[in-house]
C-alpha cells in the first residue's frame, strides 16, 4: 500500500445542474473514465461525461419516460454496458444502448413495492435488487438482456435498504431498517443462497437502520453505516473463503462514532484506502487507518 | 379512511390567546407553533392539534443559529392510530414553511404512546418519508388536515 499524504481534503470541482428535484444517487462507470450517471426524485437518470479536452463534465443522456416515480439508486455492470436502476414504483430497470436508435430496457417488476438498491456481480452474470417489501431477489444475466430470477431471499423483517456483491466473490450483502446485515451465500454453483450470517447488535453490530455497505479493495474488510450515527468496519479471513473449504464469519473490528450527529446514509472505501461517510449534518468525513493493521482503537481521523 | 374513531370524545383545550409580534423575520419557539397549531386533527377535522393539546408552545424547541426544530407531540390517546399521519403532517407542513437549512425533527412526546419508538423511527427516516409522500391519497389527507378555516 503506498503511503497517503495525510492532508486529506475534499475540493469540489464542478457542480453539475439539470436534475429537478433530489439527486439519491450516483455511480462512476467502472470501465470508462470520466463517465457518471446519476437518478433522481425527477423519475429520470442522467449520464454525464467529461470533456478530455476541457476536463469539464455535461449531461450526455437522460433516460426518462421508464420510470414513473423516484430513481432511488442505479449500478452500472461491470462491463460499463449496462446501467441497472431502481426505482419506488416498483420496477428496477437495466439500460442498454441507451440514447441510441438500439436503446433497449428490461423492466423486472416483482418487488410489491419501493425497490431501493440493485448490484452486479464482480462477472456480471447476476444482478441483485432489495426493497421495503423486506426481500432480496437474485437475477441471473442472460444474453440480450433478458433476465431470469435465481433466488428470492427473505430474513430481513423490515425495509432492505441496500444490497452489495462481495468484490471477489459471489456472496451477497444487504442492510436493513431492521438494524442488520444479512449475508448470503450459496454452497456450490446452482445458486441455492442462504443467509449464513445476521450482525446484529449481539454482534457488535448497529442499533438503528443500516443505510449502506462497501468493501475495500481486497475484500477483506467492510465498512457499514447507520442512523445510530457510526461507521464500523469488519473483517474476515479472505484468504481461507477463497481455498472453498465453506463459508468464514465476519467478525466486528472497531465502531467509529461522534464523527456525525445526524444519520449517516452513505459509506465508501476507495481503492486508495480512504473511507468517506455522507451525513444528514450536511458533512463528508474522511477517515485512513494509521496503522496498516486495523486494530481497534486505531485513530480514524478527519 | 376508517369510520370508526378511536377517540369519540376528545378532551378541548381552552384557546390561548394569540400574541401578535412584529418581528417575523426569526424563527423562534412562537413562529414555528403558529406554522403547525391550526393543522386539523385527522379524526376530528374541527378541532386543531392545539385545541387537542396534541401541541403546545412547549413542544417546539427551535434554534434558529443552529438551524433545527425538534417538535414533541402529544397523541390525545395512547392507542390512537393516527400519530404518524399527525407527525408526518407537522413535518411537511414545517419543511414547507422553513428554509432548506433547517432540519426538522418530529417525535411522540416519550411516554404518550404504545407505538412511540415504531412512529419516530418511521418519521425520522427521509427515505420512508419521501416514499410515503409519492402517495397521492396520502398527500390529500394530509392537504386536508392543513386546510385553515
Amino acid at each position: 500500500m503506498k503511503l497517503m499524504d495525510k492532508n486529506l481534503g475534499l475540493v469540489e470541482v464542478q457542480k453539475l445542474e439539470g436534475h429537478t428535484d433530489r439527486v439519491w444517487n450516483v455511480a462512476w462507470n467502472p470501465a470508462a473514465d470520466g463517465v457518471l450517471a446519476s437518478c433522481s426524485a425527477d423519475k429520470t437518470v442522467r449520464i454525464w461525461e467529461q470533456s478530455s479536452l476541457t476536463r469539464s463534465w455535461t449531461c450526455k443522456a437522460v433516460l426518462e419516460g421508464t420510470h414513473t416515480r423516484t430513481v432511488k439508486s442505479l449500478a452500472w455492470s461491470p462491463s460499463g454496458k449496462l446501467l441497472a436502476t431502481a426505482s419506488f414504483d416498483g420496477t428496477t430497470c437495466v439500460w442498454e444502448n441507451f440514447a441510441t436508435d438500439s436503446e433497449s430496457v428490461s423492466v423486472l417488476q416483482v418487488h410489491e413495492s419501493e425497490v431501493k438498491s440493485v448490484s452486479w456481480n464482480a462477472s456480471g452474470s447476476l444482478l441483485a435488487t432489495c426493497g421495503r417489501d423486506k426481500s432480496v431477489w437474485i437475477w441471473e444475466v442472460l444474453p440480450e438482456n433478458e433476465f431470469e430470477c435465481a433466488a428470492v431471499l427473505t430474513g430481513h423483517s423490515e425495509d432492505v435498504k441496500m444490497v452489495l456483491w462481495h468484490p471477489t466473490m459471489d456472496v451477497l450483502f444487504s442492510c436493513s431498517y431492521d438494524n442488520t446485515i444479512k449475508i448470503w451465500w450459496s454452497e456450490d454453483e446452482y445458486g441455492d443462497y442462504n443467509c449464513v450470517q445476521t450482525l446484529g447488535e449481539l454482534n457488535n453490530g448497529h442499533s438503528s437502520t443500516v443505510w449502506s455497505i462497501s468493501f475495500n479493495a481486497a475484500g477483506d474488510k467492510m465498512v457499514t453505516c447507520s442512523d445510530d450515527l457510526t461507521v464500523k468496519i469488519w473483517k474476515t479471513d479472505i484468504s481461507m473463503m477463497q481455498t472453498g473449504e465453506g463459508y468464514v464469519p465476519w467478525t466486528h473490528v472497531c465502531t467509529l462514532s461522534g464523527f456525525h450527529d445526524r444519520t449517516i446514509y452513505s459509506v465508501h472505501w476507495s481503492r486508495d484506502g480512504v473511507i468517506a461517510s455522507g451525513a444528514g449534518d450536511d458533512t463528508i468525513q474522511l477517515y485512513v487507518d494509521s496503522n496498516s493493521d486495523s486494530v481497534c482503537p486505531s485513530p480514524f481521523y478527519l | 379512511m376508517d369510520s370508526v374513531l378511536t377517540n369519540k370524545n376528545p378532551i378541548i383545550y381552552p384557546k390561548r390567546t394569540r400574541r401578535s409580534r412584529t418581528d417575523q423575520s426569526s424563527t423562534d419557539e412562537f413562529s414555528s407553533t403558529n406554522r403547525i397549531r391550526d393543522i386539523k386533527d385527522p379524526e376530528h377535522p374541527e378541532l386543531s392539534l392545539e385545541d387537542l393539546n396534541v401541541l403546545t408552545e412547549e413542544s417546539v424547541e427551535v434554534d434558529d443559529h443552529k438551524s433545527y426544530v425538534i417538535i414533541t407531540f402529544t397523541p390525545t390517546l395512547p392507542h390512537c392510530h393516527l400519530p404518524t399521519h399527525i407527525g408526518l403532517c407537522i413535518l411537511v407542513k414545517l419543511v414547507q414553511s422553513l428554509p432548506a437549512r433547517f432540519k426538522v425533527d418530529v417525535r411522540v412526546a416519550p411516554g404518550s404512546h404504545d407505538k412511540e419508538t415504531t412512529v419516530n423511527k418511521q418519521l425520522g427516516d427521509k427515505e420512508r418519508v419521501t416514499a410515503a409522500l409519492e402517495n397521492p391519497e396520502l398527500v390529500a389527507l394530509l392537504n386536508k388536515m392543513m386546510q385553515v378555516c
